[in-house]
């Protein structure tokens, strides 16, 4: 840290700041709350409806994250492990786990509440769906640029293939799950908040859908606000995990 | 120790034997350096010995026993120390014991201390890599090395990322090593002084595809200093080889 600037996100702090007192202005200037409304409404219209949005549907958004992000974290793993051990894996599934990011999710999840009702997965499956790529990818190349040197040092040992997986491939993909896990994080945020904008009786996205169908314009952005921070809240203790487990990501 | 006997080797990429009927023998306790221009074949010859490559033909033999068949025969110390950065040195050190197996843990322990202690590294086990220099990084990988458990030990340039002062003190301190472990070491470098000064004998690959590896006696004893370096045979010897080598680039 620099002299002088003691608090790093000073800065930023400020911008965000500056940006509030523009969107202030021309709330106030536009004077019509269903269309832009100010940041001191959506504040006030959030602890207005803080029964309704923190009792019900925070937890309900909270779980289809907490449900989404574990089966494309085990899923996105899953496959990126695969692609390594075999090649043909990789030759089969890396091209279809590209294509499958082509479809628009959000235009077939009207489908999904089809198959499965207003339960908890058609939620979940766009969730998956958009969630699960980031980690695929990104821990897979992680193994892609494991240093050759290095396995062939381990295998010089006269280490297998499970013992080059456990000592070397793990650790050295660490980070890289780190970074995908905050990729994902916000990700699974987005994801359940469509699902349930798209068919759902509960939830922040369903509750955000209801309000616009109100001209309730704070009350839109008010469970907006609190997915955002929900998921700033989820990568920030990410972050600090990931600085507690790892002190040599810039020694690979 | 090491027997090659008519190896031949060919890479997929290319339409001839890099390798071509090498024979060579490396007798037990030998300190022999493998000089050659880059490029020419003498990393391949150290891959073959280290199983990452497999002769077309031939058999290399270590202690009279073909190394398809062995394990843990040689331990290889490559160019950069490739010390794991999430472990500390006392646990890059114990790799290779934890691979091999067999071993508890107060018996890891204890070697690596001992092997750390006789690099100079004694209080340096429990630091993170990234706090050494680069020689007391090669030398923990060297310590590594040792712990393979194995008389054979293979450096493959092991200094040539060091600055020139610490790669003198290596090489001085490599020697040491060698006369108080007792193991057969072959060691590649493409610095003529560094092989003269550490070797007992030098194979010289004067051509590419390499199809036999000149033998010369290094007309000096051990223990060296570097002041024999100066000696009249030994600038000759020097000299020698670089004619050697030149030839071949130009």
């Amino acid at each position: 840290m620099k002299k002088g600037m003691r608090n790093p996100n000073l800065p930023a702090a400020i911008l965000v700041f500056a940006l509030l007192m523009v969107w202030q202005g021309a709330a106030m200037g536009i004077d019509a709350a269903y269309i832009l409304p100010s940041p001191v409404q959506v504040l006030v219209r959030l602890w207005e409806l803080r029964e309704p949005l923190f009792k019900a549907h925070l937890p309900a958004t909270m779980s289809v994250v907490a449900v989404g992000l574990l089966i494309s974290v085990v899923l996105g793993l899953g496959l990126a492990v695969l692609m390594d051990v075999s090649e043909t894996a990789e030759k089969a599934l890396y091209p279809l786990i590209i294509a499958s990011q082509t479809i628009p999710t959000t235009a077939l999840a009207p489908l999904f509440v089809l198959w499965f009702g207003y339960t908890i997965w058609s939620k979940v499956l766009v969730t998956v769906l958009i969630t699960f790529f980031p980690i695929t990818i990104t821990v897979f190349d992680g193994f892609k640029s494991v240093k050759k040197e290095m396995e062939e040092l381990l295998f010089t040992f006269g280490a297998d293939k499970r013992q080059i997986f456990f000592k070397l491939k793990v650790p050295a993909v660490l980070p890289c799950f780190f970074s995908a896990i905050k990729m994902a994080v916000p990700l699974s945020i987005i994801g359940a908040a469509i699902g349930e904008w798209l068919g759902a009786q509960s939830g922040l996205g369903y509750f955000s859908r209801r309000m616009m169908t109100q001209l309730d314009g704070a009350g839109v952005f008010a469970p907006i606000l609190l997915l955002s921070v929900a998921a700033m809240v989820f990568v920030a203790f990410v972050s600090a995990l990931e600085k507690r487990l790892i002190h040599w990501r810039s020694d690979l | 120790m090491l027997t090659f006997d008519n190896v031949c080797f060919q890479y997929d990429s290319e339409d001839f034997s890099i390798i071509d009927h090498l024979s060579f023998t490396v007798k037990q306790g030998e300190f022999v350096s493998v000089i050659g221009a880059s490029g020419c074949g003498k990393s391949t010859v150290f891959r073959l010995v280290n199983k990452l490559l497999t002769p077309s033909s031939g058999e290399i033999l270590v202690d009279g026993k073909n190394i398809q068949g062995l394990k843990s025969y040689c331990g290889y110390m490559p160019q950069h120390d490739l010390l794991f950065p999430w472990r500390t040195v006392k646990e890059n050190v114990k790799l290779p014991m934890e691979i091999v197996g067999g071993y508890t843990r107060a018996e890891m322990d204890e070697k690596a201390e001992h092997a750390l202690e006789s690099v100079g590294l004694k209080d340096w086990g429990n630091k993170a890599p990234r706090e050494l220099s680069g020689g007391m990084r090669q030398r923990a990988a060297f310590a590594r090395t040792v712990l393979t458990g194995s008389d054979l030990l293979l450096l493959d340039e092991p200094f040539s990322a060091l600055d020139y002062l610490t790669r003198l003190s290596m090489r001085e301190w490599l020697l040491e090593q060698w006369e108080r472990e007792q193991k057969t070491v072959l060691f590649i470098t493409h610095d003529v002084e560094e092989a003269v000064f550490l070797s007992s004998r030098i194979l010289v690959a004067e051509e590419s595809p390499i199809t036999y590896l000149k033998s010369i006696e290094v007309p000096a004893g051990y223990p060296r200093t570097r002041e024999e370096l100066k000696r009249p045979e030994i600038v000759e010897l020097k000299e020698q080889l670089i004619g050697m080598l030149r030839r071949k680039t130009a």
